[in-house]
């Protein structure tokens, strides 16, 4: 004979039983669900993607009607339950008196509300049910202000969503941070610049003295006498056991309604489970815990009794953008050791507490990919003396695996728990991959895992990818080097916005493992400081490479080679002169004309370098920076002055544009031509800007390569004057310098950010056009001379420390 | 086996912070190298891979890559990273900013 289970509420724990009733027993019992709610089970936790539009009601219901029909449960929805008879085995519900064999409470909690003048207004609400989410979505389509009282994980979600519907929103917070029972003040503070970010006031010490109003809330009056106006007040200072018809049923109840470790109440024909509970003096909150108790109960229904134990429960707040992890223990105490991870400029933060060598506590913020790695270590008591240096990295800095966000998840062991919310661990879903689930819907509906809050999504897909291989691999962001885990672009942000202005600052700030990077950053970072802070930040010659360094090319015989300027590829005799006597004088083995039109002495000593250059100095002759990330040269070809088939004097704008871009740092070096007519004799349109004269003016070209590749400059602009070619071209120049990765020639860097962004910037926008020049004439300022006659002066430098070879031989 | 000969080769402030400058030896040049901490650290200026000049190199950590082609050298042990080539590390010393070297050990270097 069936028996009769009545279950008195539909919430998420309730509706776990019902799943592994109806799964493992169906037809065993013979089931009733009343619920005070004019509805049935849906999934509470994701009321607040609900209250921010993320998702609509329809989307968070877990048992619909027809799965009630179809499993013969019989519902009250909308009538609360009155009276238990525990002698008749009654229930009053609606007048009327349903019977039981066994009874499930599952009554969940209340919202706490603070006892101030009032709280009865209408205009206040709390934060529970679909109810309340909808009484504050009605209200945030009115628009106006709000005030939201509690900074927990209840209040702050309320909060966001209010703001997200635009609601002018301010957090009201007892306590001194914001989430101070799941975060430290660290993370606390993070939170809190961010949710201030989203435009949400946050005011922590705040106590409410009143809320006051005529009719209905009008404004929150605090302890301190400040008034604050709010159209909307919601109350989320916290939740409490709903223990009243258990109570009045005589049952043991203390903070909640008492239960063993069978979930059975002091009555053993009624059961409790959820948030209505206690169990062993603890009460419980979030979902995971919940479960298990759910599983409990139907296992003790079906005459399988198990036992309940406690664990150590992890929290997100599930506000979109915000990525914040807390579990275990984490105040500080005696005996305690913290290691703490800090980057400030990408607002992360982790703190793990340790004692006796396990870790009982981890808070992360901003990063939380390793957080349930760091939830295993703490549940299962592991020992991480070992690894103890590396620890905070997460598990890929176990073992030197390589840092693919993938392998993480690849490391995990069968038995790290993925979803916290229904305990399902990575064995599980990779079983259900095996069998044939193989998309993220299918890997939920087999497992249960990421179907509640959403939060464990992420690990689920890469948990497929790994598992399935090849089609799902994503291209991972290149970091710049092992020093670091961020991408040139991720540095090239950061060191604009926080701002960075020295090195020391990108290697603190931005958490180098190195003390001073490497060859390969360092020129990088180097170059960007330079370029964004021309006026902060001093040149490192230190971090450039030996040719920018000694302003000449290091040779394959450490012997360095000299290329002065010739502007726009002119010379004269006196310049030749003083170019033949040097050549003469150093006794330099090869002399070459280049293919920029300059002439190459190759082969001299290190040591003589100063005094080569101080030769040429003497003729009038620079630096032709032919060993630069810089402007190398502007080819030209004679134009009007000689040329029956120039158009434009082409000779004069090579001159001009290398005067004024001369001396500039690049990312990569930047190569010139200005061709008289469109036979194109200065080879322009494979430059990086390349001009072409025309007799209407000139076209300007950019992104040509004629090196490891080969390509066709494409068309910047055409200009009717000088001027204006001039302009586009530092123009052009700026924006790369600006907003290239080290290292990209500009037909690179053009391919990433396309020529349509370069154009809108360098060609139509004229304000951004006159701000780009003014940005590279300032930098200019500092850039534009010749290094040969600063380092000229400094020949002592070039020359040994110290000869030995006398003092040896005494 | 003889003592040790230290003689004054100059001054700290002589090499520029992660920096460094050569000196001549009998056996060749000894490049000294100053990191960012204000450590100096003397090592055989050539690169055993293709005879690149490290008192050009870019000086990181207490490391130094030659300019040639990438080898980056522990200034401690002089063992390249990743290569199989070590470059001859010499004794040295920093007293009152005054750089002091060991010549009895290079001499010893010289004549093996």
């Amino acid at each position: 004979m069936t028996r009769k289970l009545v279950i008195i509420g539909a919430g998420m724990a309730s509706g776990r039983v019902i799943d592994h009733l109806t799964d493992t027993a169906p037809g065993t019992f013979d089931i009733t669900l009343v619920n005070a709610e004019p509805r049935g089970n849906y999934n509470r936790i994701m009321l607040s993607p609900v209250l921010s539009g993320e998702k609509a009601y329809n989307d968070i219901v877990t048992h619909d009607d027809a799965f009630y029909a179809e499993h013969g449960i019989a519902t009250r929805f909308g009538t609360a339950v009155t009276a238990i008879d525990r002698k008749s085995r009654t229930i009053t519900v609606g007048g009327e008196h349903l019977p039981y064999d066994r009874l499930l409470i599952a009554t969940g909690s209340a919202p706490f509300i603070i006892p101030v003048p009032g709280k009865d207004l209408p205009g206040v609400v709390t934060y529970r049910d679909l109810d309340d989410t909808n009484a504050m979505i009605a209200a945030a389509d009115r628009g106006g202000k709000a005030v939201v009282i509690g900074g927990g994980l209840l209040g702050l979600e309320a909060a966001a969503g209010l703001a997200e519907r635009g609601m002018d929103v301010t957090v009201l917070h007892l306590m001194g941070h914001l989430m101070e029972r799941q975060l430290d003040p660290a993370a606390g503070y993070l939170l809190r610049r961010d949710l201030e970010a989203r435009g949400i006031t946050v005011r922590t010490q705040a106590s409410t003295k009143a809320i006051i109003g005529d009719g209905r809330a009008e404004a929150v009056l605090l302890e301190d006498g400040t008034t604050l106006p709010a159209d909307l007040v919601v109350m989320a200072v916290g939740i409490r056991p709903e223990t009243r018809i258990a109570t009045d049923a005589g049952l043991e109840v203390e903070r909640g309604i008492v239960v063993n470790a069978q979930m059975e109440t002091s009555d053993p024909h009624i059961l409790a489970v959820g948030e209505c509970v206690e169990c062993a003096g603890q009460l419980f909150g979030l979902v995971a815990p919940l479960y298990d108790q759910a599983k409990v109960v139907a296992a003790g229904l079906m005459g399988e009794p198990a036992v309940f134990v406690p664990k150590d429960t992890a929290t997100k707040l599930k506000v979109t953008g915000v990525d914040l992890f807390s579990a275990g223990d984490f105040a500080d105490a005696p005996g305690r050791e913290d290691i703490v991870f800090r980057d400030p400029g990408r607002g992360i933060y982790k703190r793990l507490v340790i004692e006796d060598d396990r870790l009982v506590g981890a808070v992360m913020y901003g990063d939380t990919a390793d957080g349930n790695w760091f939830f295993g270590l703490i549940k299962d008591g592991t020992e991480i003396e070992d690894m103890r240096e590396t620890l905070i990295f997460g598990p890929t800095a176990q073992g030197g695996a390589a840092a693919d966000p993938l392998s993480a998840v690849a490391a995990l062991p069968p038995e790290a728990e993925i979803c916290g919310c229904n305990g399902v661990c990575k064995g599980t879903i990779v079983t259900a991959i095996d069998g044939g689930a193989t998309d993220l819907g299918a890997v939920r509906a087999a497992t249960k895992a990421s179907a509640s809050c959403g939060t464990c999504t992420g690990l689920v897909e890469q948990l497929l990818q790994v598992t399935l291989g090849d089609g799902f691999v994503k291209p991972a962001a290149q970091p710049i080097c092992g020093c670091t885990e961020l991408t040139h672009e991720d540095v090239r942000r950061l060191i604009k916005t926080t701002p960075l202005k020295s090195q020391e600052a990108v290697w603190q700030e931005l958490g180098w493992t190195t003390r001073n990077g490497c060859h390969v950053c360092r020129p990088a970072i180097n170059f960007y400081l330079l370029a964004d802070w021309p006026l902060e930040y001093r040149d490192d010659p230190q971090s450039r490479f030996v040719n920018e360094r000694k302003h000449a090319n290091i040779q394959k015989d450490g012997t360095f080679s000299v290329v002065p300027r010739m502007w726009g590829g002119i010379t004269n005799p006196r310049e030749l002169r003083a170019i033949a006597d040097a050549a003469d004088k150093y006794a330099v083995p090869t002399v070459k004309v280049t293919g920029g039109q300059r002439i190459d002495l190759l082969g001299v000593k290190g040591e003589d370098l100063p005094h080569i250059w101080a030769d040429l100095n003497r003729a009038g002759l620079v630096s032709g920076h032919a060993y630069s990330k810089g402007l190398r040269t502007v080819k030209t070809c004679v134009g009007t002055d000689h040329c029956r088939f120039g158009t434009q004097d082409s000779t004069g704008l090579g001159i001009k544009l290398e005067q004024v871009l001369w001396g500039s740092w690049t990312p990569h070096k930047v190569k010139l031509a200005v061709s008289g007519c469109p036979r194109n004799c200065a080879e322009a349109t494979c430059k990086d800007v390349g001009i072409v004269c025309v007799d209407s003016g000139y076209q300007v070209g950019v992104a040509g390569a004629a090196g490891m590749d080969v390509k066709e400059t494409e068309r910047l602009g055409d200009v009717a004057t000088e001027q204006e070619a001039i302009d586009l071209t530092v123009a052009f120049v700026q924006l790369y310098r600006e907003n290239a990765k080290y290292l990209d020639r500009p037909y690179k860097w053009v391919a990433k950010v396309g020529l349509d962004w370069v154009k809108a910037r360098v060609v139509d926008d004229l304000a951004e056009r006159a701000r780009l020049i003014d940005a590279f004439e300032l930098s200019q300022s500092i850039y534009r001379k010749d290094p040969w006659a600063e380092h000229a002066q400094q020949a002592e430098s070039f020359q040994p420390l110290a000869d030995l070879t006398l003092e040896a031989a005494e | 086996m003889t003592g040790m000969t230290w003689l004054d080769i100059g001054h700290i402030d002589d090499i520029p912070l992660r920096g460094a400058r050569k000196i001549r030896t009998a056996m060749g040049c000894v490049a000294l190298f100053r990191t960012g901490e204000d450590e100096v650290f003397a090592a055989a200026d050539t690169c055993p891979h293709k005879g690149g000049p490290l008192s050009e190199g870019i000086v990181h950590g207490q490391s130094v890559t030659c300019p040639l082609h990438n080898w980056v050298f522990d200034l401690n042990t002089g063992q390249a990273q990743g290569e199989d080539g070590r470059i001859a590390t010499y004794p040295i010393r920093i007293d009152a900013g005054r750089l002091l070297i060991d010549t009895a050990r290079l001499r010893r270097a010289a004549a093996a």
